[in-house]
């Protein structure tokens, strides 16, 4: 069994070295963001282990009044966002599980047909724009708030719930809509609680669309400004949200940007363990075919 | 009729889902008629209506213009060492945590390497900045510590291709290696048993029974992939992206957003993003019915 050993430490060796490459820029990332300034200056950049620790960054993006701002904007998204995403996606999806519903094969085809072919960005620009929402954060949410994907693999997981559960809610009285809210989704709630989490991410790591549809800077969610205060060199002062947040101290701009990236990224760190349990549920669960 | 007294029936379904199907009409397919401007010469201010009619006036001109090969050439470059590099690495790995007895450790490993899949573009872009910029990046830091020059990674058209790939393979084996598990997971621990018995070494096991047992997601995933060929990752691209990659790194939607939300030249934009969509459609049915003639099962 000598060659079996080999293999195993071999195998874990590699694996191993997968897991450092895979976690050595996130370190590095929080290393940087925790080095005392005047370290970080004195070693140019070259910090690997600090030797003093320092809170200071944090301090200061925590106490910048647009960095609180967009973190309210991004929370807005994520909660309010995931919720009506969840309702939308949820009430579809288990309508189009359901046999009784008639028009239930064109209504499939026209949801799989979307994830075939999408017109593009400028004509989600223009109706964006014709609905005067350019500028207002529900521009961030309503464009978002299903998609074929979601809908699908929630009519497998609701294709699970036997049809007599609801025959018999329905002697006792209750109509659909009741049936949804009271018997079906109390069911769900773990797959629910699956989707939520992934809607939650996306709407968390929404940049694309604000870059489209909000120019102005108050209403900027997290990912837009975090990306201009990463972009914005140390030198430069300009009078964007961003730059407030950069060097009127001493503090070099490596360390501020890294401290950002850190608080922007705590939130998913938190819910990551809920979302493990879920992985394999949230891919997995069903094909799109009928 | 049928269908009227199936509505009044269950009228109470029906009311369910219409908010969803209002979703996917207003927001799905209003935007499907907006095409139409892609054969106008749209102004914001006659709007769709009054706009007059050019024909195929604007796919010409995107055909006769040298950026068409540039953005075409660049999809298609980022796509495809998109599957050559990044497709078989969830695969490798999934195939050694397959391997992996110790299961703690399994898990222990799983949970850092799926990590990456959930940070944005932002967040990863920035980091890439962080390690690779060529005055403050630890990386080229290293480098100089080590006696080389530092390393331009980030400026450079040379390797724009691969500094994209690598951020993927990055960001997305863990998340990859999931589906592939699950297929293993469904092999029949008789048949290894079996193979054990018959003096089959692991690496054997693995080529003759594990890889055979996962056969049809990969070339299920594979045919998908090349159905969404033109699809790139393009907030990486449209992040990652400066003025001296620009050649390289251009691609359909950094295009349009280009041409169509900064200088807007709407019509021409729509256009672009058309003709994206339609090979992208064609390809798409083509992966499908690929997919089925070997047998898999298809996107639908």
């Amino acid at each position: 069994m000598k060659e079996g050993k080999l293999f195993d430490i071999i195998n874990i060796f590699i694996l191993t070295v997968v897991g450092l490459v895979t976690l050595f820029p996130l370190y590095y990332v929080f290393v940087v963001s925790f080095t005392d300034p005047a370290e970080y200056i004195a070693k140019q950049g070259f910090v690997l282990f600090p030797e003093k620790w320092s809170l200071l960054s944090y301090k200061y993006i925590l106490s910048t009044a647009s960095y609180i701002r967009a973190t309210g904007v991004s929370t807005f998204l994520a909660t309010v966002g995931t919720v009506l995403s969840l309702m939308v996606t949820a009430t579809l999806a288990y309508g189009l599980s359901r046999k009784r519903l008639k028009v239930r094969k064109p209504l499939m085809m026209m949801v799989l047909f979307t994830m075939l072919f999408s017109p593009g960005i400028i004509p989600h620009y223009i109706l964006v724009r014709d609905l005067h929402l350019i500028n207002n954060i529900w521009s961030l949410i309503l464009p978002v708030l299903s998609s074929g994907w979601y809908v699908f693999l929630m009519k497998s997981f609701f294709d699970s719930i036997p049809p007599a559960l609801e025959e018999a809610a329905m002697v006792d009285g209750y109509n659909d809509i009741g049936i949804f809210f009271r018997i079906i989704l109390p069911l769900s709630l773990p797959a629910m609680a699956a989707f939520g989490l992934f809607y939650a991410v996306g709407y968390w790591n929404t940049y694309f669309n604000a870059v489209l549809y909000i120019n102005d800077s108050t209403k900027w969610p997290l990912q837009i400004l975090l990306q201009n205060i990463l972009i914005e060199s140390s030198t430069s002062s300009q009078g964007s949200g961003a730059a407030e947040l950069m060097n009127e101290q001493q503090l070099p701009a490596q360390t501020l940007k890294m401290a950002a990236v850190v608080v922007a990224t705590t939130p998913i760190l938190m819910i990551y363990p809920l979302l493990q349990k879920h992985f394999a549920k949230g891919v997995m669960l069903g094909s799109v075919k009928e | 009729m049928k269908v009227l007294t199936g509505i009044r029936k269950d009228v109470f379904l029906y009311l369910l889902i219409l908010p969803g199907v209002i979703y996917f009409l207003l927001f799905k397919y209003v935007p499907m008629w907006g095409i139409i401007i892609s054969f106008q010469d749209y102004s914001p201010y006659m709007g769709m209506w009054r706009s007059p009619w050019v024909g195929f006036e604007h796919f010409v001109t995107l055909f006769k213009n040298p950026d068409f090969f540039l953005i075409f050439r660049n999809t298609m470059v980022i796509s495809l060492m998109n599957i050559l590099f990044y497709f078989p690495m969830p695969i490798i790995i999934a195939l050694m945590l397959n391997e992996l007895r110790l299961k703690r450790y399994k898990r222990v490993i799983q949970s850092v390497i799926y990590l990456p899949h959930f940070l944005s573009w932002v967040i990863i872009s920035g980091i890439t900045f962080l390690l690779l910029s060529q005055s403050g990046g630890i990386i080229n830091k290293l480098l100089v510590n080590f006696g080389f020059e530092p390393y331009n990674f980030l400026t450079n058209p040379g390797i724009f291709w691969q500094l994209l790939t690598v951020q993927s393979i990055w960001k997305e084996t863990g998340w990859g290696t999931i589906i592939f598990l699950a297929a293993m997971a469904g092999i029949d621990p008789q048949l290894n048993e079996a193979a054990k018995i018959d003096g089959a070494s692991r690496l054997r096991q693995i080529w003759h029974v594990t890889l055979p047992g996962i056969r049809h997601v990969v070339i299920t995933l594979l045919i998908l992939r090349l159905g969404s060929i033109m699809d790139v990752g393009f907030e990486q691209v449209f992040l990652m992206m400066n003025s001296a990659v620009t050649d390289v790194a251009d691609v359909f939607e950094t295009y349009v957003y280009r041409n169509g939300i900064q200088q807007g030249q709407f019509s021409y934009s729509t256009a672009v993003g058309l003709f994206k969509s339609v090979i992208g459609l064609i390809m798409v049915i083509g992966a499908n019915k690929l997919a089925k003639r070997f047998g898999e099962e298809g996107l639908y």
